[in-house]
């Protein structure tokens, strides 16, 4: 046991995985010599090497489609992708290749690779920099999406998603790389795809939300709680395939749901997840859903940061109006 | 190139172009640590000798299109010095109205059209740019700027075999500084060939030169977009140099062991504006008193833009749903 930041627990899982299982390679740019500009792969050449450890070319449409290549001929590439903002340049390969080899080859190739990429807001950089653009990845049929929210989730996550035979694509919100530490596990655990976690149990409302926006949540609710306002947390931690269940279970329980995400609002996974809602229980609903996003903007520099991403306050208000409805 | 060979006008106005971008990196460096900068910024100090002895050959008219270190190529265009420091300090009265940050510098009135971080990703913009040029019958030569690393991108051949295949008024400049973030060329590209020979193969013309060197610069520039605004079709330059700074801020990165003091001590030697600086004043075409009063300009110039950015207004949060869709 080690208190890691979501960064070293990140590297903790990359370590222990490639120690145990030699087809995983890691490819990326900045990755080996450097370590990878959030550090990430740091000390990873000098155990593993240049053939597992790869340093590549600034050319994310080879690194994805060599990641898919090296996929479906026994190895277990981990792609990393500098910023989420540049996985566009990869995109033709998740989305024509990565996703759709199982159905061309009969179901005979499985295509076992893990694109990561440091992701969302909340770093002051901007646009490609700041993006969330996880709605783009889960519409494409055949992609598992991560994004976890807390060091532990990190690590058991990517140990999961390296050892998942489909194509997992691993968001690591930027914001939360090294904003808290916690006791991680030394040794591989693995924490499940597509199961959600209940941050808190509530009664009053339930909260659906992952990633960077998790500890956001969790602010709302212990100011709620002050005021009596009981809230469900539920971390997706897998965004897609969700966890409809604990979905459709918390909001059976609690009649009402606010869900938040940093991504914008129109066609984003709260557009999912309510649609879930309606067709699961709706006739627990005590009010209408609301959603808390970013706008349908480009992410801003700066100031115009903090009006775009969710805020506590932002939750609490859209409680309020639920709750008073 | 002899300077003798040069009007003296134009080796002084190379000098303080030079100079000008030098100070004024220099300068976001001295505030960055106020923290009101609150902007990643890709500094190109060291480099100054491309952009400048390029851009000499421009007019307004002609389109200049850069990537994520590109304070250079913007100021070297002519563009707006009080925007580009507001626009880095995130302020509305900033180019990108404090929406864009120092990597999406951009001055319409100046030509310099577009600088977006994604690596490679203004060279086919360009080539569009030069495109649209010919077919509208513009008199108009079209300027891409560009890192070692943006050739490792598939986008750069692809639109090298454009420009060649239209025969378009486009000039490649590649600023070779030997690294991307912190790999270095020998983990990235074959030892054994040169970047300036990828265009050869799309049989583009295609040539090489110190990038330290501005006058080498300048001759081989306005060599290629004279031979673009002649009608007789694009060019790649690549010039060998190398970047002062970390790759992202304000500090120098030799701690990190992915270069060395060495390397970068011996590059501080060949730095491009103490070079000119010396043949300017050994030829006799400057004076020591001439270059302290252009760069006292330069210092005033300096100042009155840190103080229009630092007392500009932040933007409204309405600017955020601003320019998504055309009115
Ligand atoms: C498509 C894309 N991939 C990765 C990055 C991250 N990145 C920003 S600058 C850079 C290095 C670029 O090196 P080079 O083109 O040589 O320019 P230099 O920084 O040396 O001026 C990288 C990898 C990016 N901005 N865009
Ligand atoms: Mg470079």
């Amino acid at each position: 046991m080690a208190r890691l930041s979501m960064v070293e627990a990140i590297n903790a899982a990359l370590r222990e995985k490639m120690a145990a299982d030699d087809r995983v390679v890691i490819l990326g740019e900045d990755v080996g010599v450097d370590g990878g500009v959030f550090r990430a792969t740091v000390g990873l050449l000098d155990q593993f090497g240049p053939w597992r450890v790869i340093d590549t070319p600034l050319a994310e449409n080879c690194i994805v489609g060599s990641a898919v290549g090296m996929a479906i001929s026994g190895l277990r590439p981990v792609a990393e992708i500098q910023f989420e903002g540049f996985m566009f340049k990869g995109f033709d390969h998740i989305y024509s290749h990565a996703s759709r080899m199982l159905r061309r080859s009969q179901g005979v190739y499985n295509v076992p690779l893990v694109v990561r990429a440091p992701y969302g807001a909340g770093v002051r950089a901007l646009e490609h920099h700041s993006d969330a653009p996880e709605a783009l990845f889960c519409h494409v049929p055949g992609l598992k999406v991560v994004i976890p929210s807390t060091p532990y989730d990190a690590k058991g996550l990517l140990i999961s998603s390296i050892e998942d035979p489909d194509p997992v694509i691993f968001l690591e919100p930027k914001r939360l790389y090294r904003l808290f530490k916690e006791e991680v596990p030394d040794g591989e655990y693995r924490v499940p795809l597509g199961e959600a976690r209940i941050v808190r149990e509530g009664n009053d409302l339930s909260i659906i939300t992952y990633g960077g926006m998790v500890s956001v949540c969790e602010r709302a609710a212990q100011h709620l709680s002050e005021e009596g306002v009981d809230v469900e947390i539920v971390d997706l931690r897998t965004v897609w395939p969700f966890d409809a269940e604990a979905i459709t279970s918390s909001v059976s329980k609690t009649g009402r749901a606010t869900i938040v995400h940093e991504a914008p609002r129109s066609f984003g996974v709260g557009a999912e997840i309510a649609a879930t809602i309606a067709e699961r229980c709706l006739l627990s609903l005590l009010a209408p859903i609301k959603r808390v996003t970013g706008y349908d903007v480009i992410p801003p520099l700066a100031k115009l940061e903090e009006y775009n991403y969710p805020t506590a306050d932002r939750v609490i208000r859209a409680v309020h109006e639920t709750m008073q409805f | 190139m002899q300077l003798v060979m040069m009007e003296a006008h134009i080796a002084r106005k190379l000098h303080e172009q030079m100079l000008r971008i030098r100070m004024v990196e220099e300068k976001i460096c001295e505030l960055y640590s106020e923290q009101e900068m609150r902007c990643p910024v890709h500094l190109c100090v060291g480099q100054e000798a491309i952009p400048v002895g390029v851009c000499a050959h421009l007019a307004p008219k002609d389109y200049v299109l850069s990537g994520h270190r590109s304070h250079g190529h913007y100021l070297a265009k002519g563009g707006d010095l009080k925007a580009m420091m507001a626009e880095i300090y995130g302020k509305v009265t900033g180019c990108c109205m404090g929406k864009g940050g120092s990597m999406h510098l951009i001055d319409l009135a100046a030509g310099f059209l577009a600088a977006t971080p994604i690596v490679g990703s203004t060279v086919p913009i360009g080539v569009g740019a030069a495109l649209a040029s010919v077919m509208r019958r513009e008199d108009r030569v079209t300027v891409v700027f560009f890192g070692d690393a943006a050739v490792e991108e598939g986008v750069l051949c692809e639109s090298i075999n454009f420009a060649v295949l239209k025969r378009l008024p486009v000039v490649f400049v590649c600023e070779n500084n030997a690294y991307s973030v912190n790999s270095p060329l020998s983990v990235r590209q074959p030892q054994e060939r040169e970047i300036y020979e990828i265009a050869l193969g799309h049989g583009m013309e295609s040539l090489q030169a110190d990038g330290n060197d501005v006058i080498a610069v300048y001759g081989l520039a306005g060599k290629a977009i004279d031979k673009a605004r002649r009608g007789n079709g694009p060019t790649f330059l690549e010039f060998k140099t190398y970047r002062w700074l970390e790759h992202c801020g304000p500090n120098d990165d030799c701690h990190l062991e992915c270069r060395s003091e060495t390397e970068l001590y011996k590059w501080k030697e060949r730095c491009p504006v103490r070079m000119l600086e010396g043949r300017l004043l050994s030829e006799g075409v400057a004076t020591p008193e001439g270059m302290r009063l252009v760069a006292a300009n330069i210092a005033t110039e300096m100042e009155e833009a840190v103080r229009f950015a630092k007392a500009s207004a932040f933007p409204d949060p309405d600017l955020l749903l601003k320019h998504i869709y055309a009115p």
